[in-house]
Order: structure tokens, then sequence, then C-alpha cells
């Protein structure tokens, strides 16, 4: 089954180092989504299938942490796995992150097989793959 | 707030973001303070990103380099060549700037307490420099990769307290007239 990814990030450079990331992994990565807010992804969320989410915390508008409240609040996202990747590496935030119901969390910066790491970890205790 | 905490958040910090994202090893010179005075600037073209603070404490962050430095970061970030600047390099070069400074207030926040971060503002020219409002000491920490000359700069102050005059929930006191 094809993995359809959303990133979440104000940064361009970092969605796009990030797309790179997921097309070199061996993961059936189908199509893969950008959007630089909170608000952004909602709104794709609405007409694309996602299987994962890959958010900042910080970012305008919509933040991630309440990114992942609204997708857990809503019937059709509450199961979508979420990875945060962020600067914030305070134990605070990344507490928030877990009870808040994200799979994963890659402090920033971060290599590819962080990611590659989470991302395997994350769609296994999933269980789509 | 210790120098000492500033510098070495800094450096911890840079050291990690250039290994990481780019690969590439620095070489931290002699740290330094400066009263609100231009500084040292590239020859020829550079950019400066600009991220500001705010909590209890206030203040900014600056990551300034050449234009050689940007399309280099840049294209072994994004991997793909830049010879000249964009709209990708510069995008490239304030996420440098966020993750050092991220990083640096995840570290100070364990002693000032939360710390907000604005979104990275990115200038790129010639002949230019930059200044800020009010007389500030700024921790400046020369940097060099690759032969390339980087500096960081932070300014960092105690939030100004309340104007006690002013009543709590009001700007400024004001006069309303009913008929």
């Amino acid at each position: 089954m094809e993995l359809n990814v959303l990133i979440v990030d104000d940064s361009a450079a970092i969605r796009k180092i990030l797309m790179r990331v997921l097309a070199q992994t061996d993961l059936p990565i189908g199509e893969v989504h950008e959007a630089s807010d909170g608000i952004e992804a909602l709104k794709i969320l609405e007409t694309k299938p996602v299987t994962l989410l890959l958010t900042d915390i910080n970012m305008p508008n919509m933040d991630g942490l309440q990114l992942l409240t609204n997708l857990r609040a809503h019937p059709n996202w509450k199961r979508l796995s979420v990875i945060m990747i962020s600067t914030e590496g305070s134990q605070s935030k990344v507490l928030e992150a877990v009870q808040l119901g994200a799979k994963g969390y890659v402090r920033k910066p971060f290599t590819a097989e962080q990611i590659k790491e989470k991302v395997l970890a994350s769609l296994k205790a999933s269980g789509e793959c | 707030m210790q120098q000492e905490t500033i510098v070495n958040a800094i450096c911890e910090a840079a050291e990690e973001v250039f290994a990481t994202m780019l690969g590439a090893e620095i070489v931290a010179g002699r740290a330094y303070t400066e009263e609100n005075q231009p500084g040292e600037r590239p020859a020829g073209e550079g950019l400066v990103a600009l991220i500001g603070m705010a909590g209890s404490w206030v203040g900014t962050g600056m990551f300034t380099c050449s234009a050689e430095f940007a399309c280099k970061a840049a294209s072994i970030m994004l991997q793909c060549d830049y010879a000249a600047i964009n709209e990708e390099v510069l995008d490239a070069v304030a996420e440098i700037a966020n993750m050092i400074f991220g990083n640096v207030k995840t570290v100070l926040e364990e002693e000032l307490g939360p710390l907000g971060l604005s979104i990275p503002t990115v200038i790129f020219g010639k002949n230019f420099s930059t200044r800020s409002v009010g007389q500030q000491m700024w921790t400046v920490v020369p940097l060099v990769s690759g032969g390339e000359p980087i500096q960081i700069r932070m300014f960092l102050a105690p939030q100004r307290g309340r104007n006690p005059e002013i009543r709590h929930g009001f700007v400024r006191p004001y006069a309303v007239q009913c008929d």
C-alpha cells in the first residue's frame, strides 16, 4: 500500500529536504503534499488521503501542537501517524507532543537516517508496514 | 545571564547544525562583546539573517555570511547547484539561522524561562549595515567554515517592566464621554 505524506513546515528548505529524504527511503511513498502551516495542512487533509504527517512546531497561523490537537479531535484524522520535526528540544514540548499523540519526535538539525528511523518506527507502530 | 553561557550555547548549536546539515566543521574565533556597532561585514555581497526573541527576556539573533558561503550551504542542504543567490538560497540560510538560534533558545530557556522565536528575515545585498535602536551589548561569535567567515551575534536583555501607573489591561489612560 502506498504511503501518502503531508509535510508541514514554514521553511521551504526543510520541506524540500524532507521530500528528498522520503524519496530515498525504501518505503512505497505515494503522493507527497506540502503545507506551510497548520491551517494549510487541514485544508489539504480535507481533500487528499494522507497516511503520514511530518510537522514542525513553530509555524505562523497554526503551530504544530495546535494542528495535532485538531487532528486528534477529528474522527477521520485521529489515527493519522504524526511525527514532529522541530528545533524545540525542551522536555516539556516533547512531552506535550507525545501526550497529544505524536508517534515520533525529531529535533532539528536532523540526519536523513534519523528521519527514516522515526518514519519506519511510526508506521510499524500503527500497522502501516 | 552569563556571557559564557550564551557563547557556549551559540558555539555548540552552530557546530551541530553545520556538522549535521552541511557536513562541515567550524572553527570558532574569540568571542567578544560590542555595544551596538555595525561590526564587520563580509566584503562584497553579504547576507544577514535576523531572528527575534521574546518572553521574559527579549533580544535578537543575527547570522551573517557571504554570498559564496550561502550558495555553498544551500547547494549542500538542498542538493542542487546554486551559483547565485535566489529565493531557495535565502530560505536555506534562514533555516540555518532558525536551527542555530532555536537550539540556543532551548539551552537559554533552562535559565530564563520560555522564549519565543520570530520567523527569520534574511537580508541580502551589497554595502549595507545594520543597526538596532537603543544601547545594547551584543555577544559576537566569529566563525570560519571552509575558509569562509561567518558571524553569529546575539543580544538578550530582560523584558522591560510594566509602567506601574498604567492600569492593567489599558495601554494608556483615556476618558470616555457619555451623552
